[in-house]
């Protein structure tokens, strides 16, 4: 929709050139959530599409992930063959709510800075070890873990200055087994509840991200694969029966049991492959 | 800057926070639609550089030095040269859309689909809503279906043949109501009230009225006095008058206190932000039983009166009767079933949003062009809101994009002509999204308790209803709804011991009004449930229970009260569609449930309406031989995706021997004379339908009379052929018979009226099989049949398409939606983000059967079949959940989340 309120937008090409931050600003990156409800607050956009950013690079250490990276260009990525784990790439993209003609505007920055429960490019980033790299207004860097980075419903580390620069996925991530789960109240709807199972065979060790069930993204590392009691109980530990997220999209005590049932068909599936 | 757009270049500069889908619409490029304004609905797809987008989330500067394509350039995208683009054509085979407003972003997607996509459409069109065909024409189109046929001169009826509308809608030409840009187009926004009930002490307009652009605020001090009701019907006085075009007291919040006009959408936003109201806080009710209690706040200080019944205790209306004995019949049930079911409030969701235009032309006369089902209705309104006389005021509409009841209400015409009539300036009124969630009208919720006894044998030997509908703020269809819903979910069954009590409730709420079958839907949910319990007790299967208890020709019809006696079996199919279901799911065909742990159940129910709504239903067609010896036809009725102008232009053909391309429609437009109740009441084909082919026997003998004399043959031997008139064997081409008369001076034109009485009564029964996860609570429906009687089924191919449609938001009401509002009275759920409509994904393929039936009132032996394909459909969905889960669900949606739960106890 238009942004009646907008009269300036700032398009810079270089680190340089971007504008001191004032109050009525807003980061332009695909712009699919800024453009889908009225902003009546800001004055300004500053376009981070300028700045040139290369979008995706794979190498050994692993892949980086610029936050304007399209979300259409990542599902596409052709990725080297011993990284497994990039099926998630795929099953992430189709968790969006959103169809694939928002994938060529909407950017993996912007879903993560969005900060939604049902975050696909959040679930998917966080289960892999993602690591943001945040650019603050004094020129310097600093590096979040994306399990750390969003703090809960519409709501990040992030200064209103700040802004994401990148996600890295290490490539020992990449290698690991995964297993997938997802549901929504409708066949194709929001995420009510999004988990990643992740098993790296020679170590052994078995992590569970739990995300759109929960406020934020909630992880579980077991050294070694658990029994289904000890996951169940960890869980429901660390996840409490009011900790579970609220919305149109899924009441929590839905969430709570399909976040358990999940749990334990992940495990299951990986126990499996570790056999 | 400059940008090419279907490949030609646009030197101009959009505005800094301007999505594309304005910027393109600016340019004249029309085709691209406004549906939710917010990515969801996929109405403004367009490609930019062959990539499709959400053209209303793309910031418009971005689009400078990239290919756009709209719809009005996809024949061409590719070099294709100008003929239509082969997903076009495939659109237009298979009449893969009714409205139309979804349907250019439908086809930019659909042709932008590799193989990969078009082999998991639900997937791929997931960003692509249509409330109106249910998405299998859509299916249809893209595997490549060919549904149209062309028919015989004189032989329409009965054939496949396609919308007049469609080469037009396929291509983006169609206009719809805001496809239009008149030169000095002012823009309105609506302040609204953040108060569920409030007086207004006073409101500063100064800082409105001093951001550049702004032309004018109107407030209550600027409406006239008159008090009306949004709601339309052909009796004046139906509905409550409680409304004023802007009020003082607000009632709900999202209600409009005061219009801003100006010179652009963005300084009327601004406007209404500036605005400085003091609000005296005034205690408010939402819930409709603590709003029928004594001591509740009154939301309407006025006199009780024909359509209002007890304002000062929220009573809009209420309704008793009843027959027998209910508490002997119940003595004497063997088993009896007693539930209280509710159904929540659902939106229309048509996608185009309510609109209009309005201006003062040259003559001094109001022209309003709206998105409406009723233009004579709302002309005959807004003069006597405005002291008009009816002659200086004109109501039109050309292609409406969906309304499904939400039209039959004036909630955007009456404050677009207050400020046209002042300013004297084309006036434009555009609801967004997020209005027609807060501040248009919604379904009634209803809260129906029920009471079914049954005897061993099979006899159904008492019924109990009562019913409480929550209308909102204001009353408009209140009354006519609940008396709705009071009747023919009960008059369908025989049955000696009925009673039945129903009250509608003012609350601060947003209003509900009328919604596709109007009350019906919600009491049969209810009813339909409760009728399969009861069987179940007695060990009976429930489609048998229901063939020995329904009402059979010769049987009075008594709901809360018996029929008036102008409803009448014109027909009765209600026994074949029971028997086709029956056999349909018997069959054992459709889908396998996903794994084995799936469980799987079936379900039935059944509905019958009145083919018309009481208290009459009017309309005239007029039909002229042109000089080019075709037919022009004017009809008052809409085309809003309802089909109706492929029909008449079918009965026309029929009445007249010729093909329906030699009928010109003209429709919707009160200057074109006569008069026309509206398109609502599913009366589209059976009154204006039968208009229609009165008009056309009349013309018909009219022109066979003229060409005897003027001949002079005998008038049994002349003989109206497709485009001639054979007299013995001269052939006189039309074309010469109109010059002929030409000369005479006589005008070979005639007129057809319907009144709407009698009327008869149609019927629909639905099956489901369903699989409920044990553990998600998910549903999956394996097979969906619906057998209706339409009497005798004029477009094969449109009627099933309204049965599909009918199913699919039905569905959405069954399986998704619900209009939440919250404890402050604020509705929660704005944005098709939070209020799911069926997705392709979500809608399975329903099997259409047809009863073999004729009808004695309809036009050519056709019933209405628009609305009730809708109402069976929840209830028997519960059915067959119940019989799958074992247990009975007694509110709406049937979702995971609610079901998993129960299944687990």
């Amino acid at each position: 929709m238009d942004l009646n309120t907008i009269t300036e937008v700032a398009r810079p090409k270089t680190r340089e050139d971007v504008p001191t931050w004032r109050d009525g600003d807003a980061w332009l990156g695909g712009g699919t959530w800024l453009f889908s409800e009225p902003q009546n607050r800001l004055t300004r956009l500053i376009d981070i599409g300028a700045l040139g950013w290369e979008p995706l690079r794979a190498s050994a250490t692993g892949l980086e992930i610029a936050a304007t990276c399209t979300i259409a260009k990542l599902d596409a990525l052709a990725v080297p063959v011993e990284w497994i784990a990039a099926p998630l790439i795929g099953q992430c993209c189709r968790a969006f709510l959103a169809s694939f003609k928002i994938w060529n505007t909407a950017t993996v920055g912007g879903n993560l800075c969005m900060s939604l429960p049902a975050g696909p490019m959040i679930s998917l980033t966080a289960a892999l070890d993602g690591v943001c790299t945040i650019w603050s207004a004094d020129g310097s860097e600093r590096r979040v873990p994306v399990g750390d980075f969003v703090k809960g419903p519409l709501s990040n580390v992030l200064k209103a200055d700040e802004l994401l620069r990148r996600i890295d996925i290490p490539a020992a991530a990449l290698i690991r087994r995964t297993a997938f789960r997802q549901i929504s109240l409708a066949k194709v709807g929001r995420s009510a509840a999004l988990l990643i199972g992740t098993f790296d065979p020679p170590t052994g060790e078995f992590v569970l991200t739990v995300t759109a069930s929960t406020p934020r993204p909630m992880k579980f590392s077991f050294n070694n694969l658990p029994s289904g009691h000890e996951l169940r109980a960890r869980i429901e530990r660390e996840i409490p029966a009011n900790g579970y997220y609220d919305d149109i999209h899924g009441a929590p005590e839905w969430r709570r049991h399909m976040t358990l049932h999940f749990a334990e068909e992940i495990r299951n599936e990986l126990a499996e492959q570790a056999r | 800057m400059t940008f090419q757009i279907n490949g030609k270049s646009f030197p101009d500069t959009p505005k800094a926070g301007q999505c594309l889908r304005t910027f393109l619409r600016q340019l004249g490029w029309f085709g691209v639609k406004k549906g939710c304004d917010a990515g969801d609905c996929g109405a403004c797809t367009v490609y930019l550089d062959g990539e499709p987008v959400h053209s209303c989330l793309v910031p418009a500067f971005r689009a400078e030095g990239r290919e756009v394509t709209t719809i009005e350039g996809l024949a061409n995208f590719n070099g294709l040269g100008n003929e239509l683009h082969p997903m076009q054509r495939a659109f237009l085979d298979a009449q893969g859309f009714q409205c139309g407003f979804c349907t250019a972003g439908m086809i930019m997607t659909a042709a932008s689909l590799n193989q990969a996509q078009r082999a998991d459409l639900g997937a791929a069109l997931k960003g692509n809503l249509c409330r109106c065909t249910g998405y299998r024409a859509i299916d249809d189109a893209i595997a490549g279906v060919r549904n149209v046929e062309d028919a015989e001169p004189g032989a329409a009826c009965g054939h496949n043949t396609p919308a007049p509308a469609g080469p037009d809608v396929v291509t983006g030409k169609a206009r719809f109501t805001l496809d239009v840009a008149p030169e000095g187009l002012l823009h309105m926004k609506l302040a609204r009230s953040p108060h569920p009930h409030a007086r207004i002490r006073a409101i500063d307009k100064s800082e409105a009225l001093a951001v550049p652009g702004v032309q004018a605020v109107f407030t209550y001090e600027d409406a006239p006095q008159t008090l009306f009701s949004s709601a339309r019907h052909e009796v004046l006085g139906t509905d409550p008058p409680d409304t004023l075009v802007l009020d003082r007291t607000v009632r709900f919040i999202g209600q409009r206190f005061a219009a801003v006009v100006a010179d652009s959408e963005a300084a009327a936003e601004e406007g209404c932000r500036r605005l400085k109201v003091d609000y005296e806080i005034l205690p408010a009710v939402f819930d409709p039983d603590e709003a029928l209690r004594d001591g509740a706040p009154m939301i309407h200080d006025l006199d009780p009166g024909k359509a209002l019944a007890d304002p000062r205790r929220n009573l809009v209306a209420e309704v008793h009767g009843d027959v027998g004995d209910v508490e002997a019949g119940f003595a004497a049930s063997n088993a009896i079933h007693e539930g209280t079911y509710y159904v929540p409030r659902v939106q229309h969701a048509h996608l185009e949003t309510l609109c209009a235009i309005g201006w003062v032309d040259d003559d001094g006369r109001l022209n309003v062009r709206a998105s409406t089902q009723v233009p004579f209705l709302t002309r005959r309104e807004l003069a006597r809101v405005f002291g008009l006389d009816e002659t200086k005021v004109r109501v039109f509409c050309e292609r409406v994009g969906g309304g499904f009841g939400a039209k039959q209400e004036m909630l955007s015409e009456d404050v677009v002509a207050l400020a046209a009539l002042r300013l004297k300036r084309p006036v434009k009124l555009e609801f967004t999204r997020e209005e027609q969630f807060t501040a248009a009208t919604t379904r009634h919720p209803m809260r129906v308790k029920v009471k079914i006894g049954a005897k061993r044998d099979g006899t159904l030997s008492a019924m109990q209803m009562h019913v409480v509908a929550n209308t909102g703020a204001y009353g408009n269809h209140g009354g006519p709804v609940l008396h709705h819903a009071c009747s023919e979910a009960i008059s369908v069954y025989a049955c000696a011991n009925k009673k039945v009590d129903g009250y509608a409730a003012y609350t601060n709420t947003v209003p509900a009004g009328a919604f596709r079958g109007y009350g019906l839907p919600q009491t049969l949910f209810a009813v339909e449930s409760a009728i399969d319990e009861v069987a179940r007790v007695i060990g009976m299967d429930p489609l048998e229970f229901r063939r020995r208890n329904v009402v059979k020709p010769g049987q009075p019809m008594i709901g809360a009260e018996e029929s008036p006696p102008d409803v009448i079996f014109g027909s009765y199919g209600l026994d074949q569609c029971i028997d086709l279901v029956d056999a349909a799911m018997k069959r054992g065909d459709g889908d396998k449930p996903p794994s084995p742990d799936w469980l799987v159940g079936e379900g039935t129910a059944l509905t019958m309406i009145d083919t018309v709504p009481p208290g009459g239903h009017y309309s005239d067609t007029t039909i002229t031989l042109c000089a080019d010896g075709g037919y022009d036809m004017t009809v008052g009725t809409a085309e809003f995706g309802n089909g109706t102008t492929t029909v008449h232009q079918q009965v026309a053909a029929t009445a007249l021997g010729t093909e329906p391309s030699n009928i010109h429609i003209r429709q919707s437009d009160s200057d074109h004379g006569g008069h026309d109740t509206g398109a609502y009441g599913s009366t589209g084909t059976v009154i204006a339908g039968r208009a229609t082919q009165l008009a056309g026997e009349a013309l018909r003998e009219k022109l066979l009379a003229f060409a005897a004399e003027s001949s002079k043959t005998a008038r049994a031997d002349c003989a109206l052929a497709a485009d001639a008139v054979t007299c013995g064997t001269r052939r006189i081409p039309l074309a010469d018979l109109h010059s002929a008369a030409a000369s005479a001076g006589i005008d070979l034109s005639a007129t057809g009226t319907a009144n709407g009485s009698p009327r008869s009564v149609a019927f629909n029964v639905q099956g489901f099989r369903v699989a409920v996860h044990p553990v998600s609570g998910e549903i999956r429906i394996l097979k969906s049949v619906q057998a209706a009687d339409a009497g005798t089924v004029i477009n094969p191919m449109q009627c099933r398409a309204q049965v599909e449609g009918g199913v699919a938001q039905a569905l959405g009401a069954a399986m998704f939606e619900e209009v939440v509002v919250d404890d402050r009275g604020r509705v929660t759920t704005a944005s098709f983000r939070a209020y799911h409509l069926p997705a392709f994904a979500d809608i399975p393929r329903t099997e259409v059967l047809f009863a073999k039936t004729t009808d004695k009132l309809g036009p050519y032996g056709a019933k209405s079949m628009s609305e009730s394909p809708y109402n069976p459909v929840a209830a028997a969905l519960g059915n067959a959940i119940r019989d799958a889960t074992g247990v009975r669900f007694y509110r709406l949606p049937f979702k995971p989340d609610r079901i998993f739960g129960q299944i687990a106890k």
